[in-house]
């Protein structure tokens, strides 16, 4: 199982920036993950409540914010939201160009906690 | 009571892996091996594709290119036996049941190889189109094989396995005439994903393509 695997990097990350902060008990840990990339809310949770035991990110609860798939416009400048996997041509909503670059979608990020 | 305080991270749950990963590069690269990480649903043919690679490339250059394997297959060595028996070393990677190969799994199994004769090294990794694509293994280039009775809606289901992927080859075409895959649909698609990705018709049974493949993959290794 790869949720398994992923919990324990996250929780590593988590415990790494309690002790710099000198945390005494994690009550929220927000993920970004693009779109595009893989995880299962309901899973992490699970594990996480698991191997976080007797650490002071134990009962913590685990939020995911989905990022969508963002482009850019190197035509026009144009940034703008769109989903990749459907049939539909990938141009610029703005000005009709093929010239678009991927600027978010594909996160895997532990980006913030909440801590006492 | 204490405040509760927000405290910023921004830290790739993939960064301790990524950093793995790099070593591994480096270690090859002191050795002069390219390795490939070789990804697919389970049965699409990499055992195949890779035995009809160790024969191409050894037809087509002299001095022979040196070639070795490493399987992840998940519980058996059926894999690993098939590959030596073609001549070329291969040796198994435990995945302890794990979804996809890592690059700590990796580093793990390089001191069992004698690197330096190794021009080539061929990773097959464990047969599944979502886990693989998230890992970086420490390999030069990332190739998928999508087979033509799994569908041309794939690109659509596993997204990011086509983004991560250099080449795309579509194996078992020798099943193009029988069904209502549509390799421009597949195209699209895929290229939708990754506008640069290289996309070789196969099939391991007929050898159709095999060649325009090996000789793709002999540029990339600087042969
Ligand atoms: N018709 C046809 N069959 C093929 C082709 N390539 C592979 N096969 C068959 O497909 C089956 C699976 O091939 P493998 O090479 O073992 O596939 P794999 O991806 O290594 O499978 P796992 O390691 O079990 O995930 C075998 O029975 C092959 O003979 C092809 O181009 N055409
Ligand atoms: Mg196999
Ligand atoms: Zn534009």
């Amino acid at each position: 199982m790869h949720e398994l695997g992923i919990t324990h990097e996250i929780l590593e990350i988590v415990l790494r920036y309690a002790r710099r902060h000198r945390v005494t008990q994690v009550s929220k840990v927000l993920l970004e993950i693009g779109e595009l990339s893989d995880l299962e809310q309901e899973w992490i949770q699970h594990y996480f409540d698991a191997i976080s035991r007797g650490s002071v990110a134990e009962g913590a609860r685990i939020e995911v914010k989905k990022l969508p798939c963002r482009f850019f416009c190197r035509q026009c400048g144009n940034e703008f939201v769109t989903t990749l996997t459907n049939d539909e041509p990938l141009i610029c909503y703005g000005c009709g160009s093929e010239a678009v670059e991927m600027i978010s979608g594909s996160e895997y990020t532990v980006k913030s906690m909440e801590a006492t | 009571m204490r405040e509760v305080r927000l405290i910023q991270i921004e830290e790739d749950i993939q960064a301790d892996n990524r950093l793995e990963a790099e070593k591994v590069r480096r270690r090859l690269e002191e050795a002069g091996t390219f390795m490939l990480n070789l990804m697919s649903s389970p049965g699409s043919g990499k055992t195949s594709l890779i035995l009809k690679t160790i024969e191409a490339v050894q037809s087509m250059r002299t001095p022979a290119i040196g070639m070795a394997v490493i399987e992840a297959d998940m519980d058996s060595q059926v894999d690993a036996e098939t590959i030596l028996d073609a001549g070329v070393p291969a040796v198994q990677l435990r995945t302890g049941g794990f979804c996809h190969v890592d690059s700590y799994m990796v580093a793990k199994t390089l001191p069992s190889l004698d690197l330096e004769p190794i021009d080539l090294l061929i990773l097959e990794n464990v047969g599944n189109l979502i886990c693989p694509a998230q890992s970086d293994t420490g390999a030069n280039s990332n190739v998928m094989i999508l087979s033509v009775p799994e569908g041309d809606d794939k690109p659509l289901k596993y997204p990011l396995m086509f983004r991560e992927c250099e080449a795309l080859v579509v194996n078992k075409s020798d099943y193009l005439q029988m069904g209502d895959f549509d390799m421009d649909s597949l195209r699209r698609r895929a290229k939708k994903l990754n506008p640069e990705i290289e996309i070789f018709e196969v099939s391991c049974k007929t050898g159709a393509g095999v060649q325009q493949w090996a000789e793709w993959l002999l540029r990339k290794i600087g042969r």
